[in-house]
């Protein structure tokens, strides 16, 4: 029997597995899809918000604020990029500069600090490519970004480090109450566990109407996003908000840690949880806004598009709740839950010590390996590596200089990638320009055959997404 | 330190290694990053290879052999599975592979062969979904070639140039069911030899003036929704048109890979992506030359061997302190005629210039003036962007200028 099982691997749930995996708890985390960070963790801006947009007195502005405070240690712990670039929110207009002193209250009502108005002249200075007709902005120092996905990652894999589990392909379809505390099953399989945290972000509320609850909703509201050339990252160095609407925060512009500008999101309310589809309007209206925003925006630079959906819980804050003994929501957490994400997790760990003993472990290591650990060494450490193990001598992704090592080290390496895009998260093997047509072969023979199975049943991202319909007469070749 | 250093093994790489071998040149090392020589060529197993260079019809395999053999006869150097990471302006290259670990190589001359890249589907914002089923078309060509394996059974293919037109037959052959070849431009892109031997013979549809708008399907293709494009190359939504399809690949252009030059400094041209080169292939920096498809792209591998050869006599002569540039004579064109390769001259001696011109045109002189005298007419019956142009220019006719310019003129 299991102490906590968590069901979702997001960003939310590895967060919350990473901090009680401190404590001396049998903690199972359970995920629907074929990998971690499917969700919304991996379609997102990648922002540690400073904490300035929240209304006051919400969950989202105490967390966000605390969250954004956590983060630089945190990511140091688990071996993840985490940059302090800053953000500004851009105003063309007197309207706009009066909206950019309401957020400037709100912030400091939050608790944000070091918060400023700049004006046009030196916002120029810190941003040369800004469009000429900026008027002012308000700037945050303490925001940052960071890779989700790559957190989120590293988050589940500290935790298995110290002892959770975790279960792909688990999808929950009943949840029974019984023997002090739940059955969680899916169509194959049943957990036993005094308690269960609710982390299924789109699905969250799905899996609350599986015992009964059905005290809130969530609908997906849909985001696209541009991805430029690394060539194009250095045409900003903090995030670039326009100033909000009603809608949300706006389409912005960013770096991101890996040196790419990312353009986006849109804001559209949808039905479908399911319908992750770019939209031709979505992508105009993308470059439409940036090119507005800068003095040039290169979109013959895109290397790619994708589209994410934030869950949206219908109550205007972050869902985080006990509807009964022994269960946990943490529900609706949209934007700013990357940057809430820790202190989401410090919450939970509150609110928990109330439901069962928390004992911290002796032996608990916060510290994970920096899967950049090849990629930052040292020439000498590099070379050390080598002839320790020849694979970090061979590139296999060339447009991001991945090695085969590091490949293999993500297929091995908790949590283990399954899939293409399971590698291509871990590793940024096939992100580069060429988008994985030249190392997509390689990395399917390397799944193959670590996972020993047929290069015919190596999928994207499991499920039907096999990448090849089959074998020619004569086989595979090696 | 070496005397000449070859960043790539393929057919620009192993034509430039021999001839410069018979140059007199010895110290030749060739880094290649795939387990063997060849290049894109170990996976065009079609024939129509060297019809110029050996008058003979060989497959890409074939045309490597001859002068992988070469090279091999000549106990070339190479290193294979071999990475280059960088190459600096002062000729330093930074390598890696899993024996050598990661090394350094100074070299006195560089010859620069590492090809060129597909453009990604990613690049196109196409909306829609990202399932699996979607392959660049060489991606397509070595999961078959090389791999014997199967990229799917009902496709559609983005893009008529010839690499478009290769996979289309290739996967006909392999039991998949070609829906449709679709190509943006008013024209194919590839040999016309192609479009016969590809579509036509296999009753493949070539839908001209149309692109893929958007992408279905949630974990593996299940379609394409195509459309009719306007003059200007926007779909109409009128014609839109869905095709069930469980395959796409694209043949969307080639890029010059270029990381390594312009990490080197080399000045690069925006219209080919390639380095800026003089008649002896080279470039900007002294010592470092370029050749092949890393230069420009190529349609035909028998020009990129000619080429090669060129790179590699002028590395020689610039090993043995020969071939002083005495000119600087730049080419400019006037728009029909895209590019030149060389951009410039900086020798008396007669110089075949290649070119690419912007669109198809019929009935035109190929004309080269000094910007007041026409020093040079061909007359040409039917020009295409799809196929490299190529006319000498004699020594005398450039004896006294300082500046040529190319066009396209009406007959």
């Amino acid at each position: 029997m299991y102490d906590v099982t968590i069901i979702g691997a997001g960003i939310v749930g590895a967060m919350i597995a990473r901090t009680l995996s401190k404590y001396d708890l049998k903690i199972c985390i359970l995920e629907a899809e074929n990998d971690v960070a499917m969700g919304a963790t991996r379609a997102n801006s990648a922002i540690v918000h400073a904490g300035f947009d929240a209304a006051e007195g919400t969950l989202k502005a105490r967390l966000n604020v605390r969250g954004c405070a956590l983060m630089p240690d945190i990511c140091r712990e688990l071996g993840v990029r985490y940059e302090n670039n800053g953000s500004l929110v851009v105003a063309f207009s007197e309207e706009e500069r009066a909206t950019l002193r309401e957020l400037f209250a709100r912030g400091k009502a939050n608790g944000v600090p070091d918060l400023r108005i700049v004006e046009r002249e030196e916002l120029l200075e810190m941003e040369p490519n800004l469009s000429q007709n900026v008027l002012c902005a308000l700037y945050a120092p303490t925001a940052g970004i960071v890779c989700p996905y790559s957190l989120a990652i590293a988050a589940i894999g500290n935790a298995m480090d110290n002892a959770a589990d975790l279960k792909c392909n688990f999808k929950v379809s009943a949840i029974r109450a019984g023997e002090g505390g739940y059955f969680v099953c899916s169509q194959e399989e049943t957990v036993k566990t005094r308690i269960v945290i609710n982390c299924a972000g789109l699905y969250a509320d799905e899996i609350a109407k599986l015992i009964g609850d059905d005290s809130f909703a969530v609908h997906p509201r849909r985001g696209e996003y541009i991805l430029l050339d690394k060539d194009c990252g250095h045409l900003f160095s903090r995030t670039i908000f326009r100033t909000p609407s009603a809608l949300g925060k706006g389409i912005l512009i960013t770096p991101t840690v890996h040196g790419n500008l990312l353009l986006g999101p849109t804001s559209q309310n949808g039905t479908d949880k399911t319908d992750k589809d770019t939209t031709e309007e979505g992508l105009s209206k993308i470059l439409q806004s940036t090119q507005e925003c800068a003095r040039s925006i290169p979109a013959q630079k895109t290397i790619t598009s994708f589209c994410g959906l934030r869950p949206v819980g219908d109550t205007g804050d972050f869902i985080i709740r006990s509807p009964k003994a022994g269960f946990l929501h943490v529900a609706g957490i949209e934007s700013p839950g990357l940057a809430s994400s820790p202190a989401i997790a410090e919450y939970v760990e509150e609110l928990l010590s109330d439901m069962i003993p928390l004992t911290p472990k002796a032996d608990y290591n916060p510290i994970r390996e920096s899967t950049l650990a090849f990629a930052d060494a040292s020439l000498a450490e590099k070379n050390r590596i080598i002839r320790e193990n020849p694979a970090y001598g061979k590139i296999v992704c060339r447009c991001e200089g991945i090695t085969e090592g590091e490949i293999l080290e993500a297929i091995r390496k908790n949590p283990k990638a399954r899939d293409l895009d399971g590698v291509k998260r871990r590793t940024r093997a096939q992100m580069g320009r060429c988008q994985g047509g030249f190392c997509g072969p390689a990395i399917t023979e390397l799944l193959a055959r670590e996972l020993k199975i047929d290069e015919t049943s190596v999928t994207k991202f499991g499920g039907d997404s096999a990448v090849l319909a089959g074998t020619l007469k004569g086989g595979a070749q090696q | 330190m070496r005397d000449l250093v070859i960043i790539g093994g393929g057919p620009a790489g192993m034509s430039a290694a021999v001839a410069a071998y018979e140059s007199g040149i010895r110290d030749i090392l060739i880094l290649e990053r795939d387990a063997r020589l060849g290049g894109i060529l170990q996976q065009c197993i079609h024939n129509g290879f060297g019809l110029h260079k050996f008058s003979e019809e060989l497959t890409g395999p074939e045309y490597a052999w001859k002068y992988e053999k070469q090279v091999l006869d000549r106990g070339i150097e190479c290193k294979l599975n071999t990475m280059v990471l960088d190459l600096s302006a002062d000729k330093v290259i930074t390598a890696t592979n899993e024996t050598d670990g990661i090394f350094q190589i100074e070299a006195r001359a560089v010859i620069l062969a590492m090809g060129c890249r597909e453009r990604a589907k990613g690049a196109l914002n196409i909306a829609g979904s990202r399932p699996a089923g979607i392959f660049s078309a060489g991606s397509a060509q070595k999961y078959i070639n090389m791999k014997g394996c199967l990229p799917g059974k009902n496709v559609v293919i983005l893009g008529s140039g010839d690499i478009g037109l290769i996979m289309a037959r290739r996967m006909t052959l392999e039991g998949a069911k070609v829906h449709a070849v679709c190509e943006l431009m008013p024209y194919s892109g590839g040999l016309a030899r192609n479009i016969e031997q590809c579509l036509n013979d296999f009753d493949i549809p070539l839908k001209l003036s149309h692109t893929i708008v958007k992408i279905h399907g949630k974990e593996r293709v299940e379609g394409v929704t195509i459309a009719r494009v306007d003059e200007t190359r926007k779909p109409i939504q009128e014609t839109e048109e869905f095709i069930a399809c469980d395959t796409v690949l694209f043949s969307v252009g080639l890029i010059p890979e270029n990381e390594l030059s312009r990490a080197a400094g080399v000045e690069l041209s925006p219209v080919t992506n390639g380095a800026v080169v003089d008649q002896d292939r080279q470039t900007t920096i002294e010592g470092i030359f370029s050749c092949g498809n890393v230069l420009h792209v190529h349609d035909l591998v028998d020009f990129v061997s000619d080429e090669a050869e060129i790179a590699a006599v002028a590395a020689a002569d610039y090993l043995h302190g020969k071939g002083a540039r005495t000119v600087c004579i730049p080419l400019e064109t006037d728009g029909k005629v895209r590019y030149t390769v060389p951009q410039r001259i900086t020798r008396k001696k007669d110089v075949r210039l290649y070119f690419r011109v912007s669109d198809v045109y019929r009935n035109v002189n190929v004309t080269v003036t000094d910007g007041e005298k026409t020093l040079f007419s061909k007359k040409r019956a039917k020009v295409a962007p799809g196929e490299m142009e190529s006319i000498v220019l004699k020594q005398e006719l450039i004896e006294n200028v300082d500046k040529l310019y190319v066009s396209l003129e009406d007959a």
